[in-house]
């Protein structure tokens, strides 16, 4: 399955990926390269067979509804690159 | 009151009348409106959905509800909250949707800085409530029913503030339950779009789910506006749809869907086409703005969550849950008026909160079910006490029935004491707003301030003559025929006895009075 570049430039995008022209060559070949490889499994027949989802055999992992201690402000803070009062500081979002 | 009949009482279940010709919204005397509606609603759980920091997030410094999981931290593992899935089966069953067998969490795949995890926590392809209706009541007496396509459960996000240049983010609210409530495009008009989101919401606080507090962000309301003409519709056909955001009341959601729907037909008027875009409403202004949106369309990637196993919902834990289910608002309405006599719109008031049905169903076990009695105590409760409600309270909030003084049983004594004739009915009305306000018991406010009814015969005949003696003029034109001069006497001799004469009986004392002056002059 051949991959165009403008959709490994569309998947790039949604990762938040920066991408050398260079690079989007080479992702192009080798992306399409795994996807060849992934197709041989569509040769199988599956129409008996359930979507699998999960392989476990677990349902219902419930957590009863107590709350217990959050983090410190200031450890949940620790990693981030920017902070004020008490917030993350990021870079300009627009409005939704 | 079997919880499980009430959810599918028969008094619900009332046959949807097609809407007529007549009462048919239409924009620009031809253009219909077809409405579908997304509503989120944070559930009243005390932890979050997928961890157990608290939920309770109003208020609280900015990320001090906060873990590894709802910071989206590597290697920290969700689990959900088996309150907020109970609460969505609850919902569903008063919703009369079908209950998922299997329900599944999916990934919502999207970059935004309130959502640490780069995705949300969703469910998308396997629901956990499908095809359900709420029934709404029309202004000819019918009822429509909304069907409602899903409910599903979610994680709601972090709290963005855009500062100059730069954005602050708060993540106490990320990951706290959120409900998504998503219906057909069956809502046909603004008013039946209020009639819908009015009757959900009183069903979400009656189940004790949402707040129903628009204005806090509690609940969330984004309807999909478009617009077609008669042929559209009989070949089958849309309009192209807008979604309006950023709406804070009911009304703002009914001034946005007539707007809307004006501007897509006087656009298809005159001649251009409606695109597929997302607006927002401008509150002030009262109209609706194109809001910016990325360039790159929606491509969210979803795909089963793989840290959460499956949900398998089998019968006896549905049946445990609708055995929680309260009695509803309309099999509510429907008792007031069989078996207590109710007339409809007090019947549709008192039972529009449940706080306010539970303060009148309380009275009514105190003051009795004879004939009459549930419907004058109800005049009581949505006249005098509502007014009080409305000028001492918060805002015209008719929760506030709950946190008041006075005790639904008092407010039974009070209408005893009326019945017998122990204060006169606007005596009463003086009662009751010192009971509110203070919780005494009526009794010993009547006491206190000297306020039972007069009844004495010599003293309201006093006050006859000396009112009659102080107003020669009014008494002459009363016997030149001026009759209608009864009332003004009529409320001096009140004055005179401090409002606090039977009044049926300084009524009748006057009048005799009157006819033997009129006939001695």
């Amino acid at each position: 399955m051949k991959l165009t570049v403008d959709e490994v430039k569309h998947v790039a995008e949604l990762a938040k990926l920066a991408l050398t022209e260079e690079e989007i060559q080479q992702f192009t070949e080798q992306l399409s390269a795994i996807l060849d490889y992934a197709e041989q499994v569509q040769a199988v027949d599956t129409s008996a067979v359930p979507p699998t989802p999960y392989v476990l055999p677990l349902v219902n992992v419930l957590d009863e509804d107590r709350p217990r201690p959050s983090l410190p402000t200031d450890v949940a803070l620790a990693n981030a690159p920017d902070r004020e009062d008490g917030y993350f500081r990021v870079r300009a979002v627009f409005e939704e | 009151m079997s919880a499980t009949s009430s959810a599918t009482s028969k008094a619900v279940d009332s046959p949807s009348s097609s809407s007529s010709p007549a009462s048919t919204y239409l924009v620009l005397g031809k253009y219909e409106v077809v409405v579908g509606m997304e509503v989120h609603a944070q559930l009243l759980t005390r932890s979050k959905m997928f961890c157990r920091c608290s939920a309770d997030y109003q208020g609280a410094p900015p990320n001090s509800h906060t873990c590894p999981v709802c910071l989206g931290m590597p290697g920290a593992l969700p689990v959900a909250n088996r309150a907020a899935v109970e609460a969505t089966i609850k919902t569903g069953l008063a919703l009369n949707c079908r209950i998922a067998e299997t329900a599944v969490f999916a990934r919502k795949n999207y970059h935004y800085p309130d959502l640490p995890k780069g995705y949300q926590i969703s469910q998308y392809e396997l629901p956990l409530c499908l095809d359900g209706w709420v029934a709404i009541d029309l202004p000819d007496g019918g009822s429509k029913r909304i069907r409602i396509r899903r409910a599903h459960l979610e994680e709601d996000t972090g709290k963005t503030t855009h500062v100059d240049g730069y954005s602050l983010v708060d993540l106490n609210r990320a990951g706290v339950p959120l409900m998504e409530i998503v219906t057909e495009a069956d809502i046909a008009s603004p008013d039946e779009a209020y009639a819908f989101l009015t009757k959900l919401r009183t069903l979400l606080r009656y189940l004790g789910v949402n707040s129903g507090d628009m204005e806090k962000g509690a609940m969330r309301c984004e309807p999909n506006i478009s617009v077609r003409t008669p042929e559209m519709r009989e070949r089958g056909e849309y309009g192209v749809k807008v979604e309006v955001k950023n709406l804070n009341s009911f009304r703002s959601v009914r001034n946005a869907i007539a707007y809307e729907a004006q501007r897509q037909a006087q656009i298809l008027e005159q001649g251009g086409q409606v695109e597929q875009v997302n607006m927002g409403w401008d509150e002030q202004n009262q109209r609706t703005v194109l809001q910016r949106t990325k360039e790159s369309a929606e491509d969210y990637r979803y795909f089963p969550e793989p840290d959460i196993p499956p949900l398998r919902v089998e019968e006896p834990w549905i049946q445990a849950i609708r055995a929680t289910l309260p009695e509803l608002p309309d099999a509510k309405r429907a008792r007031y008026q069989e078996e207590w006599g109710l007339r409809r719109a007090e019947a549709e008031i008192l039972t529009s909160e449940k706080r306010v049905a539970d303060f009148f169903e309380a009275a009514v076990a105190a003051y009795g079910t004879a004939k009459g009695k549930p419907q004058r105590l109800a005049n009581w409760i949505t006249g005098e006490l509502f007014r009080l409600l409305y000028a001492e309270g918060q805002g015209q909030d008719l929760r506030q029935i709950a946190g008041i003084p006075m005790k639904p049983e008092q407010l039974a004594q009070l209408l005893r004491l009326v019945d017998e004739r122990v204060i006169n009915p606007n005596t009463a009305k003086k009662v009751l707003e010192r009971m509110v306000r203070t919780g005494e018991n009526p009794q010993a406010i009547v006491e206190a301030e000297g306020l039972a009814m007069v009844s004495d015969t010599a003293q309201i005949d006093a006050a006859i003559d000396q009112v009659l003696a102080a107003h020669p003029e009014e008494l002459a034109r009363y016997r030149a025929g001026e009759t209608k001069l009864l009332g003004f006497f009529m409320g001096q001799v009140m004055r005179a006895l401090k409002g606090k004469a039977d009044p049926g009986l300084a009524r009748q004392r006057l009048q005799e009075k009157l006819q033997s002056e009129a006939s001695s002059g």
